[in-house]
């Protein structure tokens, strides 16, 4: 099976960890408009490339960043938030 | 010995029939330009063409014809979706099943053999009586069965799922089938073939031209080709699609695995689907049982399967149906599932003039081949939705107006 390292717990069977999808920027919900807050809600990146992703590590509740090749499922890095 | 058989057998020369024209070069221009040559892409050159008159058309495939998700489904074929929209467009697909082998002269293996969407928890009947509520009001025959009706038409199944999950009852939907998902390909292959529609294989999209907002034409790896009309019905690849025309969408791609057995005698007649234990399974006419289950759980634009998935399907395969203990898996496999976030396709017009898609088909794609054709094919003869897609249209998610189909469409969820 795929092994994902959790920076916490460290290399674990990829049956452990939960995507949580790709790392977005959140407009001001005060200030932005119905169009641009369905576009963050609703719309990906979609095509393949490198991406920053949320993952959880479920066992130890470890919420961490990983940043994936979606093509060939390399994965070139994890990290805690705040800590790249 | 037949004398004629003999004849043929000390001939040199085995003149065939070739099923589809060879076409060398690509013109210069089209009315129409089809990406992707998968049963939704030809079934939209074939209704162009035969319902529309429009026959200056090509289709450009990547790979070969149906290569993509046609050739890697499960090959189910159901109406008994929950939305009003759902419900109408998937019932005019299976009517258009019917007559399909006869319209193409060509066996498409369709049989009907009863659907059952089998319910574990109290939850889940609640779900399959709704759906079988709004299905019967659109004149739709489902019904809520109990595990009595279950037993009877699976005898080997062990309805308490090794005690884990026990059965509680069903969505029975009588005219559940399933059918050879390469045939369809190929029936609306030839019949757009035979029309004047030209199909270019090995042939990748480079680039989609436009000016002023609006489609000139695309740039393929054998040339340019100008025309006013592209119709994009390439699934998983549709993120690379809408990219080249700066089109962002909520269109997510993960893989979706299948398995298929041995060949084995006929025992399985209708086709069972499994909420809780995230699995379907069929026999077709060859005795294989073809098996899947729910979608990967993280992005990837691949068609790797893994052993994890065997696995698991395998394990929960089993305590429905123990017998199955001693099967061999034959093959494995994987498509690339063009998921939104309602469980329903994207259809019509797009902000692009003269660019229509047809995505968004996750893993239920397949059943609709017939009436997707003949929606986009109307909506890109007459640069307006067919009624029957108005509900999935591009730009409902920018108006919060889902069509939420979670419920009917996959499992695993």
């Amino acid at each position: 099976m795929k092994i994902m390292t959790c920076p916490i717990n460290g290399p674990r069977l990829i049956s452990e960890f939960a995507y949580w999808g790709e790392c977005k920027t959140m407009p001001e919900p005060a200030d932005c408009t119905d169009a641009q807050w369905a576009d963050y809600v609703f719309n990906k990146s979609g095509a393949p490339g490198v991406k920053h992703e949320w993952w959880c590590h479920t066992p130890s509740n470890t919420w961490f960043i990983a940043v994936r090749d979606t093509m060939s499922d390399v994965i070139e890095k994890t990290f805690l938030y705040g800590q790249q | 010995m037949p004398w004629r058989l003999l004849k043929f057998a000390m001939s040199d020369r085995h003149p065939e029939p070739r099923m589809f024209t060879p076409h060398g070069q690509l013109k210069s221009s089209y009315d129409v330009v089809i990406i992707g040559a998968g049963g939704h892409g030809l079934a939209s050159a074939y209704y162009l063409a035969r319902d529309h008159g429009i026959t200056n058309v090509a289709v450009i495939e990547q790979g070969y014809i149906g290569g993509g998700n046609t050739g890697r489904n499960t090959t189910i074929i159901r109406s008994n979706y929950l939305t009003p929209e759902g419900v109408k467009f998937y019932d005019e697909s299976v009517r258009l099943w019917q007559d399909l082998a006869t319209d193409f002269d060509l066996n498409l293996f369709y049989s009907t053999r009863g659907h059952f969407t089998l319910a574990h928890t109290d939850a889940s009947m609640r779900t399959m009586r709704w759906r079988a509520e709004v299905n019967k009001h659109y004149g739709i025959d489902s019904e809520l069965v109990y595990p009595d009706f279950i037993q009877k038409a699976v005898p080997s199944m062990d309805m308490s799922c090794a005690g884990h999950a026990p059965i509680l009852g069903a969505l029975y939907h009588a005219p559940g089938a399933i059918a050879r998902h390469d045939a369809v390909a190929w029936g609306y292959g030839r019949g757009a073939d035979m029309r004047g529609v030209e199909i270019h294989q090995q042939t990748r999209v480079l680039d989609i031209l436009t000016q002023s907002g609006r489609v000139t034409g695309v740039r393929t790896s054998r040339g340019d080709i100008a025309c006013g009309k592209v119709l994009c019905a390439v699934a998983g690849s549709t993120p690379r699609i809408l990219k080249m025309l700066g089109l962002r969408s909520p269109i997510y791609i993960h893989p979706l695995q299948a398995m298929v057995s041995e060949p084995m005698k006929q025992w399985l007649d209708p086709i069972l689907v499994s909420g809780s234990l995230h699995v379907y399974i069929s026999q077709t006419a060859r005795g294989e049982l073809v098996m899947g289950a729910s979608l990967d759980p993280y992005e990837l634009h691949s068609t790797r399967s893994t052993l994890d998935f065997t696995e698991s399907l395998s394990a929960h395969m089993v305590e429905m149906l123990p017998q199955l203990s001693q099967a061999k898996v034959v093959r494995q496999w994987a498509g690339m599932a063009d998921m939104t976030p309602d469980f329903a396709p994207i259809m019509g017009k797009t902000p692009i003039e003269g660019f229509y898609l047809d995505a968004g088909w996750g893993t239920w794609g397949f059943k609709a081949t017939p009436v997707s054709g003949k929606t986009m094919s109307y909506t890109v003869a007459n640069d307006r939705a067919h009624p029957l897609i108005e509900g999935f249209a591009f730009d409902r998610f920018e108006r919060y107006a889902l069509t939420g189909e979670k419920g009917a469409a996959s499992v695993g969820h």
